[in-house]
């Protein structure tokens, strides 16, 4: 599987994604930097990494959904190569409008940073394969702005059609439902707050994270 | 020309935020604030013949977030 992260000034998580991919599929990614007009070929899949893009001018994710890169992201998500934004990457993803709703400010005011339960509510993905329907599991969380905000019809929306992908097992942020992570809806795109890039050895307390990536490159190779 | 962008919450849209800014009033002794929301104000230095459908453009396009804010442009006359 050949797979790509794209990286923004501020990113901080895309060595860890990175590291996470490489261990999973055997081959590292190619790093891309924001200010490339497209992807190398034969792409099979896009990591949006976490951290604080553009310094989270404006609104976090806002500059870096309008950067160069972003175009061929949008292209290669519409054609159906999976895109996975995690943390900074989902509110990405929520700016450019390849998800619905978006991130606002945790409701406790708090930067919140510490390893959550999650509830698998989809188990069909491409990225949930590797999960049960149902389970629970412990991936951290580490964001300021982790709170999912969208209008009644469109929580209905997504939950009727089978999207939300994980929901918090605890409070955690105010997000509307506990919703931690959606997917779009053709299923390529998965947002989510927890970082699945940090769970990935026995050393980092869980490996809960490794079955999202191993269960991606069984049913994408 | 200048014009200034006010960018706003919608209604319904819970402001963190603003609750906690209501809070800290409350805490220094004024009373009879009822509420309180936070938003942005962006001035922007434009070209004169920029049009309102410029304007409202940019809004939606960066500046605002129209799944969770409203916007209200200002044209600065003699700025």
């Amino acid at each position: 599987m050949k797979t790509a992260v794209i990286v923004f000034p501020g990113s901080n998580c895309d060595r860890d994604l990175a590291v996470a991919l490489e261990q999973v599929t055997g081959r590292a990614p190619a790093m891309v930097w924001h200010k490339e007009s497209g992807l190398p070929d034969g792409i099979d899949f896009i990591g949006l990494p976490g951290g604080f893009s553009y310094g989270d001018y404006l609104r976090s994710g806002a500059m870096a959904a309008r950067s160069p890169v972003i175009r061929a992201v949008i292209d290669a998500a519409n054609r159906g190569v999976p895109v996975l934004g995690v943390c900074n990457g989902f509110q990405v993803l929520t700016e450019t409008g390849l998800l619905p709703g978006a991130l606002m400010r945790n409701a406790g005011l708090n930067f919140v940073s510490r390893p959550v339960a999650l509830s698998v509510e989809n188990s069909q993905s491409l990225f949930t394969s590797g999960y049960n329907a149902g389970e629970t599991i412990r991936i951290p969380v580490a964001h300021h702005d982790g709170n999912f905000h969208a209008d009644d019809e469109t929580l209905d929306r997504i939950e009727g059609q089978g999207r939300v992908a994980f929901r918090y097992a605890e409070e955690v942020n105010g997000s509307a439902r506990r919703i931690a992570g959606i997917l779009n809806d053709t299923g390529n795109v998965l947002g989510m707050m927890p970082h699945p890039e940090r769970a990935i050895e026995p050393a980092h307390g869980s490996t809960d994270g490794r079955r999202l990536f191993e269960g991606l490159l069984e049913t994408v190779a | 020309m200048k014009a200034r962008v006010f960018v706003t919450l919608k209604p319904g849209v819970l402001d963190p935020q603003g609750k906690a800014i209501h809070h800290a009033l409350e805490g220094l002794g004024f009373s009879g604030v009822n509420d309180v929301r936070a938003g942005k104000l962006i001035e922007l230095d434009v070209d004169d013949g920029t049009t309102d459908s410029d304007l409202e453009e940019m809004c939606r396009k960066l500046l605002a977030n129209t799944v969770i804010e409203n916007f209200r442009i200002e044209r600065l006359a003699n700025a």
